[in-house]
């Protein structure tokens, strides 16, 4: 009843299903794109696809489960892709799925200003965990740097409007 | 406890998917993998990428090439001209720098200074990066069948690129000179000052480890030490942008890389290299390890060498001669000086006349290996035809055994002329098979 009440429209109480085409396929392409584009642009690399990709999963499927395990199998996928351990990635992600999914049940996940705040707001989170891990668990030396951090959630938060625009097409009610 | 686990069912899930997901990290961080060990998961998903990426790469090089040299044309003619300005200057510098580089030859064999010099390389594309700042790796589409281990030295036209760390069958990971783990040997060039550089986490690039007591000016140049056994000596690795003290005892040395290492297309990775003592007789030397960027650019096409260089090579005598009567240079060969430009240093010999420019062309299918034999054997040597030899094993193409090349010692170009006369002893990299 609460529940019911904290809603404001069917849209936000929405759950929503890939084919799994779709669920191999477009976490695949953000790796591969993201692995591919820094190659030949280099500033391209402060963009992170695959945790946008776990957003957008984890806020549309609404499932937590679900979100933390999408949110680990790429994030493991990304560790597998650098000379780091595994797992650093993996752990982040795992937790951004989980608190993706968990807001996603909460608030109304389709306007771009709502979008905007998530991208923005779990890079953070993202960033954070990353740091706290790989300087507590993996002994790496990292530094951390508040304005490039700043500028890159900024940036994920703007490309998670458009991402999430184009990956709306493939989403069917459930 | 059933009900509790059920009612908190998602955040027992998180809980042991973290779980797991740490005590993996505690592994490996207790017990790292052995240097050129791979983990099964880092395999299978590097198997599972890079296919992808070398069809994606192999795509987009195709929309370029045809963009590129079929529709977008715009001021060629005028670049064209500028390069060939360009190539006669170039022409005039060469000759002075060979009498350099002869003295110094000379020099060395007195003193039974021993020298490094690089055998076989590799050419190979990269495909891929690890998409990640925090870790600086490159992939390139050559792995252990083509001959890569861990710990060989990466390069380019520029300098130094990086040193392999992984390799996979078809494809390897680099790790850059700007990652933070990363360590090379470095001297700089003026003072002679030896430090380690160093990268780090926002991937600048520092020299450390150099006394604050020690005078470095802002624009000297750095090049590799070979004190780390990876790199030979006498690389490019860049430029010294800024020095400040730093918080110890030493300087903090902020260096541009030479290597472009924010568009990198093609690299060389260097397989083989061989400690020689260099000898005076050897009028242009063995090829050293800086001249090799000049000389194997993995942008030189594999091509049919035309019909002149053949008869070049056919006839030794006039092989140099003949592709003189071509009208313009190729743009390999443009290519191949803009490399010596970038890296500033005389390749081993380069009092070639114009006659002896080879024929080569347009940059080759990056997925073909290339083995060089030693160049540090090969005998600069008219007979062989300079331009035929080149224009005959393009960087690109396994090459065969030359057909001996008469082992005449060949009098040393001629010093006090600016334009040796066609026909003329070609330079070492020239006559060395790629």
């Amino acid at each position: 009843m609460n529940v019911a009440v904290s809603y404001t429209s069917r849209e936000e109480i929405e759950v929503y299903r890939f084919s799994p085409l779709a669920n191999v396929l477009i976490p695949l392409l953000a790796i591969l794109a993201q692995v591919f584009i820094p190659v030949r642009l280099r500033f391209f690399s402060v963009f992170d696809l695959p945790l946008l990709v776990t957003l957008f999963f984890a806020v549309a499927r609404r499932s937590q489960v679900s979100g933390l395990m999408t949110g680990a199998i790429i994030g493991l996928v990304q560790d597998a892709l650098t000379h780091q351990p595994l797992g650093l990635y993996g752990i982040a992600k795992t937790v951004v799925g989980y608190g993706a999914s968990s807001l996603g049940v909460k608030i109304d996940v389709e306007n771009p200003g709502s979008r905007l705040l998530i991208g923005f707001g779990f890079y953070w989170v993202h960033q954070a965990v990353y740091f706290l891990v790989a300087r507590n668990i993996a002994g790496l030396s990292l530094e951390w740097r508040w304005l490039h951090t700043l500028g890159a959630a900024l940036a994920n938060g703007l490309l998670a409007i458009v991402i999430f625009a184009v990956l709306d097409r493939y989403k069917q009610r459930a | 406890m059933e009900n509790v686990l059920t009612r908190y069912r998602n955040t027992t899930v998180l809980v042991a998917v973290l779980f797991v997901q740490i005590i993996g990290l505690a592994v490996q961080v207790k017990k790292p993998t052995e240097a050129g060990s791979t983990s099964l998961i880092r395999y299978w998903v590097v198997s599972a990428i890079t296919p992808l990426e070398r069809s994606a790469v192999s795509t987009s090089r195709g929309i370029r090439y045809l963009w590129s040299n079929y529709l977008y044309l715009r001021g060629v003619r005028a670049e064209n001209r500028a390069l060939k300005d360009q190539i006669d200057r170039m022409r005039i510098e060469e000759v002075r720098l060979q009498q350099d580089a002869d003295q110094a030859r000379r020099l060395q064999s007195l003193l039974a200074f021993k020298e490094q010099f690089i055998t076989e390389t590799v050419a190979a594309q990269v495909i891929g990066s690890s998409g990640s700042e925090q870790s600086r790796i490159l992939y390139i589409d050559k792995g252990s069948s083509e001959g890569i281990a861990p710990d060989m030295a990466v390069i380019s036209p520029g300098g130094i690129v990086g040193k392999v760390l992984r390799v996979f069958g078809s494809s390897s990971q680099v790790l850059e000179i700007s990652d933070q783990t990363s360590g090379v040997g470095a001297i700089l060039d003026k003072s002679r000052l030896q430090g380690i550089l160093k990268g780090s986490a926002s991937g600048d690039v520092t020299l450390q480890y150099v006394m604050s007591d020690e005078k470095v000016e802002p624009g000297e140049r750095i090049i590799t030490s070979g004190g780390d056994r990876i790199f030979p000596k006498g690389l490019p690795v860049g430029t010294v942008i800024s020095v400040n003290p730093g918080r110890d005892l030493f300087l903090n040395i902020r260096v541009k890389p030479a290597a472009d290492l924010a568009r990198l297309e093609e690299v060389l990775v260097i397989t083989k290299t061989v400690e020689k003592t260099v000898e005076a007789t050897e009028a242009s030397g063995p090829v050293r390890a800086a001249d090799i960027l000049a000389q194997r650019l993995p942008t030189v096409k594999k091509q049919e060498p035309p019909e002149s260089a053949k008869a070049g090579a056919a006839r030794p005598s006039a092989g140099a001669a003949a592709p003189a009567a071509r009208p313009g240079v190729p743009s390999g060969v443009a290519a191949g000086q803009q490399a010596q430009s970038a890296t500033g240093i005389a390749p081993a010999a380069h009092a070639v006349p114009p006659a002896a420019r080879p024929a080569t062309a347009a940059p080759p299918p990056a997925s073909t290996a290339t083995t060089a034999p030693p160049v540090s054997q090969v005998k600069p040597d008219a007979s062989t035809g300079g331009a035929g030899s080149q224009s005959q094993a393009p960087a690109g193409t396994t090459p065969a055994p030359k057909t001996p090349a008469p082992k005449t010692k060949a009098a040393p170009p001629p010093a006090a002329s600016s334009q040796p006369p066609a026909g003329s002893q070609p330079p070492a990299h020239e006559a060395a098979p790629r």
